[in-house]
């Protein structure tokens, strides 16, 4: 017996407090992935002493930013500077209403026909967080880290758009869903399409790359340059809204991440859908397949910060304007073209 | 509406000025750098210095000579054994001392180790700076073996005070050769798995290439030594022009750059940790047998008068000018230090770079601030 109560509001209402609380810990307990992987990166041990074996560390990680003191200071533009910590991990969590992280409705909280719009639209706005958490904080160091993040962002953002449109092309879909859909129908993943499989490459190392610089991670950490800006557009930020920040960060690699598997790797797709062969491989449930391709991303992304330097911030400039953009945008019409040629993919 | 930062600068202008440490992650201890931006771009640097001051020249003065050992190990505390040898060589030189040949070898060798962990310490930091995280670990786990060799030699990790005036304080401990011999022969493949990482990096020599640039001439004019100088193109080493200790017998040669970049001067000390090497195998190789102590009265009274020795430090030439009155303490002892006007370049190796190159040029100037400060 269902009723529209219980469709519209009930069982939404419990999938984004799943969701959520999934995503949350996902992104704590990300955090110590990070620590231990880069450890041994690094002939170090890692967190290994939070009972049993370290694995209760982001647990205590987020109590103990819970019971630090909250500091304003003193000449910072308060309001905004209590905005900016909002602003930037609200965006990233909202996300995650669209993306679809199994078959059936179940796996999802929504599925809009103009997903991908919306997922480019909502994250944009975590930009605002950190320029306006850089300059309220009324402090040399963060609003150079506001700025160079606000560039940053709006550069890298240009070619992943037109990453993201290549795939759009090869679906004919905004919808996420329909995209992972259509990828089962052409039984490839679009990272390699068999009909333009370098086109497909390419579009998928440019929207990760740009993806890795939206989130500020090693080698595009500019905004928050320990070495140059202290800790960038988050110096004055203490205690939990530093959490928040922190929070935001993380999960927006996992959006970049999760973004990826969908558009590219075909979300909750087994690898070869094509291939009868591997027909067994279906016995491992879909969601497993997506979050098995997320965490394969995620690994990439603390291999990079285990590995690169850091650009600077011209070169960072130089390589979106004068390297991504141009190719994004010649993929893109090759692949357009190669469609208005061959007649769709198929 | 809070109250807002008082403005430095009048309106109509772009440029800011910001205060680079003294508590900065980067500026490598306690070094303050104010520097003028206009955007990122570098406009001016004043670098200010003197926090770590703890007037060590003036306490040379009211220590004896052997007494005065200690406090240099803690001017540039990243590399004591070298610090020690200066000074010693500096009363020696003016007592007319020869030390014992086994002295002098183990005195070489204890010195090319520390240029070698000093120039770790550089590379870890360095490549720190620069966004690389990872190497600092693997730098600081051959360090560790460096300053266990050391531990085992004379008790102490980094302030050594492993030297006295007319030779060594001890011998080396049974079976010291062979473990300094193990770590020396895994040492090659380890730089190698370093410059694996970084030296044909895009990145890194994105950072490095062009960085920071200065000619042999002006080096010479700014008083640079060391790899700030050979990094220029420079063949200038004190090892090789003015031999101290043994070193006219050993077979080493002195990398230099090409372009005086941060790059260059990056391969220099890359070299100079292989040359090091090389030095320390031929140590270990034709180590003497003998005394490590000449004979010297147990008052060191230096004759009335003056000298100065240098040694080539892991920074640059490290001198001491020594003036004596006769009594068993110097009247005068003045320190030329590598670091101090290595990192006297600093505004004309930065101007019109971006803020990211300030930090890199600080990095390759290799500056400590306890030898600055002193």
């Amino acid at each position: 017996m269902t009723t529209p109560w219980m469709t519209y509001l009930l069982v939404p209402l419990i999938k984004i407090v799943v969701i959520l609380v999934v995503l949350i810990l996902l992104a704590a307990y990300l955090s110590w992935f990070e620590r231990r992987i880069l450890a041994f990166m690094q002939i170090r041990i890692g967190p290994n002493r939070v009972w049993p074996k370290g694995w209760l560390q982001a647990i205590a990680d987020a109590l103990k930013l819970f019971s630090k003191e909250d500091v304003i200071p003193a000449r910072a533009e308060k309001l905004v500077f209590l905005l900016g910590p909002v602003l930037a991990t609200a965006p990233a969590l909202i996300v995650f209403s669209v993306i679809p992280f199994g078959p059936t409705d179940m796996f999802r909280l929504t599925d809009v026909n103009i997903g991908i719009l919306f997922i480019l639209g909502v994250a944009s706005v975590g930009i605002y967080g950190i320029i306006l958490g850089g300059w309220a904080s009324n402090n040399k160091f963060s609003l150079m880290g506001g700025l160079r993040s606000a560039a940053q962002l709006i550069s890298y953002e240009v070619p992943m758009g037109f990453a993201v449109v290549t795939v759009v092309l090869m679906a004919n879909s905004l919808s996420l869903v329909k995209i992972v859909e259509a990828q089962k129908a052409q039984h490839v993943w679009f990272a390699f399409p068999g009909w333009l499989a370098i086109p497909g490459l390419i579009a998928f190392f440019i929207y990760f790359i740009c993806g890795v610089a939206e989130t500020n991670r090693n080698p595009f950490d500019l905004p928050e340059a320990e070495s140059e800006l202290v800790a960038g557009f988050h110096t004055e930020y203490s205690g939990m809204k530093f959490a928040f920040y922190f929070l935001a960060e993380y999960a927006n690699m996992v959006v970049i991440a999760s973004i990826a598997t969908v558009l590219f790797l075909g979300g909750w797709l087994r690898p070869f859908p094509n291939v009868a062969a591997l027909a067994f491989l279906d016995v491992i449930p879909p969601i497993v397949w997506f979050f098995a391709k997320v965490a394969v991303f995620l690994f990439v992304y603390i291999w990079f910060r285990g590995t690169f330097p850091r650009y600077r911030f011209d070169q960072l400039m130089a390589l979106g304007w004068k390297v991504f953009i141009p190719v994004s945008l010649i993929n893109l019409m090759a692949v357009g073209l190669g469609i208005l040629l061959l007649g769709g993919p198929r | 509406m809070t109250e807002r930062a008082p403005v430095h600068l009048s309106a109509d202008s772009e440029e800011m000025e910001i205060s680079f440490g003294p508590q900065h992650p980067a500026t490598h201890g306690v070094l303050r750098v104010m520097v003028k931006i206009d955007g990122e771009r570098i406009v001016e640097t004043k670098p200010v210095i003197g926090y770590l001051h703890r007037g060590t020249e003036k306490i040379f003065e009211r220590e004896t000579y052997n007494g005065c050992i200690p406090h240099t190990d803690r001017m540039d505390y990243t590399a004591a054994a070298t610090n020690n040898q200066g000074l010693v060589g500096a009363v020696e030189k003016m007592m007319g001392i020869t030390i014992p040949p086994r002295a002098a070898y183990i005195r070489m060798m204890l010195a090319e180790l520390q240029r070698i962990a000093s120039h770790t310490i550089w590379l870890g930091t360095h490549a720190l700076d620069i966004g690389a995280q990872s190497p600092f670990f693997y730098t600081f786990e051959e360090r560790e073996k460096i300053l266990d060799l050391y531990e085992e030699y004379c008790g102490a990790r980094l302030t050594l005070n492993a030297m006295r005036v007319g030779g060594q304080p001890f011998d080396l401990p049974a079976g010291w050769t062979d473990r300094c011999r193990a770590f020396i022969d895994q040492l090659p493949a380890k730089i190698a798995d370093w410059e694996r990482l970084l030296t044909k990096n895009r990145i890194w020599k994105l950072r490095t290439v062009g960085i920071g640039v200065m000619s042999g001439a002006d080096a010479i004019e700014w008083g640079l030594t060391g790899p700030p100088l050979r990094g220029s193109g420079v063949k200038w080493d004190v090892r090789k022009v003015f031999p101290y200790d043994h070193y006219e017998e050993m077979e080493f040669d002195i990398p230099i750059g090409t372009n005086g970049d941060t790059y260059d001067r990056y391969l220099v000390r890359m070299e100079e940790m292989r040359q090091s090497v090389r030095i320390v195998r031929q140590c270990l190789d034709r180590l003497p047998d003998g005394p490590v102590m000449a004979k010297v009265p147990k008052v060191i009274k230096p004759p009335k008068g003056e000298a100065y020795f240098s040694v080539e430090g892991p920074k640059g030439e490290l001198g001491y000018y020594v003036v004596s009155d006769g009594t068993d303490k110097p009247y005068r002892l003045h320190v030329r230090p590598a670091c101090f006007i290595n990192l006297q370049a600093l505004p004309e190796l930065v101007r019109g770079h971006l803020i990211a190159d300030l930090i890199a040029v600080i990095g390759t100037l290799d500056i400590v601030l306890g030898e600055i400060d002193r």
